[in-house]
């Protein structure tokens, strides 16, 4: 999907349309990916983020070619809002010859250089050091790109976190650390292991800006993310940004999900980011006709993209030597 | 007039010319600033270079590895200090595990031209348990990096420059007992690639090899036999990865009896892996089974006369020739 031109501007109606067909576009694309892994289809595990879609779309629109995102193993969304195209996403987690990697990531692994998305990590938190070093790249060469992270609350307790905040602010690196506290690190709610309600709280230990804003809101979101996105660009270094959200899935496939209490997802599903979305967009005068053009046009879209995928063909076995050395 | 340096120096040379002729190459770790490094062997870059590209970084080697990470896949090259090579074990994640497989991984949407040097091996200055390991053992498991255990002054400077003019990642390891040693420098200095072995001592009757120093031992055990009218060939592969197989075979179909030493416990070893291929895939070069000259399977000890035990020592070395040139 398009990047916004100017970052510092609140977003059109129309990108505001744009965000959420591209938010459709990722929880289609998620709920494939349930389906396929369901019906053995997809090897290994997947980690869906359906409910988190507004972290990754309202960040996205704030960033301009040139700025780079790194993830984690929950990051097709991410991959996703950056540009990756969806059938060669597709493609990946299937791992067709096609994918984004030639079959060699998975869906852990979904990286897509061409839009920025320049990773996704299976090692909590190992990628953190890895952002601050796009930052650098972007310091050393004056090019103001920056340099978006995104992490789950989990991640904030192992070490590679606390040694990333702290070079970044040392060095005022342009990195946005973005928390996504969906309350769970991976079975366990985010109270047993961490004392702290409130992550954002971590921001100051690094002498950071520290922002908490409500991840389920696309307009919030976008607005949160552009405001640090400017402050990196600028040089004005790192900001932490906790986005409250909350995954509707299990933490990977074989997870139920049992650990939580009884109507709490409910009472999130309710905060459904595309629903809110929809209902501000209505609110704000977009047509009912236009917001279902946008349903039917990003399903079709997805469903395309998996058709196409299904039909690639699988890597060609010499690939596996490949790209080990350059 | 020639120039004698020590490794150390020819290390900084190497850094100190890749600085001047490539923008795109920095050098960053702990202390490699203002400071020179715990080593010295970044003396003089930060005054000439500015701390614009030579960077002292918090002791947080994750976040060390991380950002080399990072800025090579962005064109940068950068050239990290990790002090102590045993301090791999605390960014061990990043060098494994996102460092080796990003390529890969990826389908190779990314190079990681990086460089990683470290102060490495050592057993034998008394720096105990944790500051003296040959590490570079630890990483031949993984497939994605390239491993270089210079010996000498000139290949320290030739092995640098090449490492750091390397499209993928490169740990270096700078032998601390070999820091101070001299050498000539010639007038022009050679191109090394990374994956050729070095003969230091030619000889029919019986190949040795051995890596930074454990060479000297292996010379000297040279010396002692050739009064006995024993022939030793002794080889540097100076590259563990990529590893010049050629130059051992070609000296093997000679000698057809092999001796290896390390400063490294037998376990998963450098010379366990190299003689368990040569064994497997061209055991008819053998007239006898190959010994590996190896450390103690204990933890470096700190006493001097404990630590001279667990070192392949010369005797050690000459005992293990006669062996296989008797059998």
């Amino acid at each position: 999907m398009g990047r916004t031109k100017d970052a510092s501007t609140a977003l059109t109606l129309d990108q505001q349309v744009d965000g959420l067909r591209t938010m459709l576009e990722i929880r289609g694309f998620e709920d494939e990916c349930h389906r396929l892994f369901a019906a053995g289809l997809v090897r290994g595990s997947t980690h869906l983020g359906q409910g988190q879609e507004a972290v990754s779309v309202g960040t996205a629109l704030a960033l301009r070619d040139g700025d780079t995102m790194t993830c984690t193993y929950r990051g097709h969304a991410a991959t996703l809002a950056m540009g990756a195209p969806l059938d060669r996403s597709f493609g990946e987690i299937l791992g067709k010859a096609e994918g984004l990697c030639g079959g060699k990531g998975g869906s852990m692994h979904l990286t897509h250089v061409e839009s920025g998305a320049m990773g996704s990590f299976a090692i909590v938190g190992g990628h953190l050091p890895i952002a601050c070093g796009f930052a650098f790249a972007s310091r050393f060469r004056g090019t103001g790109e920056v340099s978006v992270c995104f992490f789950g609350d989990g991640a904030t307790n192992i070490g590679a976190f606390h040694e990333s905040m702290n070079l970044a602010s040392v060095w005022k690196l342009p990195v946005v650390f973005i928390c996504e506290n969906n309350l769970y690190g991976e079975y366990s709610p985010l109270r047993s292991t961490t004392p702290l309600d409130h992550l954002v709280e971590r921001a100051s230990s690094y002498a950071m800006p520290g922002v908490q804003v409500d991840g389920n809101d696309l307009m919030k979101m976008h607005a949160a993310a552009s405001e640090a996105v400017s402050c990196a660009r600028s040089g004005e270094g790192p900001t932490f940004i906790e986005a409250l959200t909350y995954r509707h899935k299990g933490h990977s496939r074989s997870d139920p999900a049992k650990y939580r209490p009884e109507g709490e997802l409910e009472v999130w599903l309710e905060k459904d980011p595309i629903e809110q979305c929809v209902q501000t967009l209505l609110e704000a005068g977009v047509k009912s006709e236009r917001i279902e053009q946008v349903r039917a046009d990003a399903a079709t879209s997805v469903a395309g993209a998996l058709e196409r995928a299904m039909n690639w063909p699988e890597p060609l076995p010499a690939s596996r030597l490949e790209h080990v050395y350059a | 007039m020639t120039e004698t340096l020590t490794y150390k120096q020819a290390i900084t040379r190497a850094m100190s010319d890749e600085l001047a002729s490539d923008d795109s190459v920095f050098v960053f770790g702990e202390d490699v600033g203002a400071a020179g490094g715990v080593f010295k062997a970044t003396e003089g870059l930060f005054e000439e270079f500015g701390p614009g590209r030579v960077l002292d970084t918090p002791i947080s080697e994750q976040a060390i590895v991380g950002t080399a990470i990072g800025a090579a896949i962005q064109g940068l090259r950068p050239v990290a200090e990790i002090m102590f090579a045993d301090f791999a074990a605390v960014c061990f994640d990043g060098i494994v595990n996102e460092l080796a497989k990003y390529r890969y991984m990826t389908g190779g949407q990314v190079t990681l031209p990086v460089t990683l040097r470290m102060g490495a091996g050592g057993a034998g200055g008394g720096f105990g348990a944790q500051h003296s390991q040959a590490v570079e053992n630890w990483f031949l498991n993984v497939a994605g990096l390239k491993l270089v255990v210079p010996a000498t002054p000139v290949d320290a400077y030739c092995l640098l420059r090449a490492a750091i003019r390397d499209p993928d990642p490169v740990l270096f390891f700078e032998h601390k007992g070999l820091y101070n040693i001299k050498a000539d420098m010639p007038d022009e200095m050679p191109t090394v690639s990374l994956g050729t072995a070095r003969v230091a001592r030619r000889g029919n009757d019986v190949t040795v090899i051995a890596t930074q120093a454990m060479l000297q031992p292996c010379l000297d055990a040279a010396t002692a036999l050739a009064v006995d009218g024993v022939e030793v060939e002794v080889i540097d592969p100076r590259t563990l990865v990529p590893f010049d197989l050629e130059t051992v075979v070609t000296s093997l179909q000679r000698t057809n009896r092999l001796v290896v030493v390390q400063e490294a416990s037998h376990a998963g070893s450098w010379g366990a892996t190299l003689v368990s291929s040569l064994v497997q895939g061209q055991f008819e070069l053998f007239d006898s089974a190959p010994v590996i000259v190896a450390a103690e399977d204990t933890p470096i000890p700190f006493a001097k006369s404990l630590e001279e035990l667990w070192i392949p020592s010369t005797a050690k070395v000459v005992e293990a020739i006669r062996k296989v040139v008797s059998a």
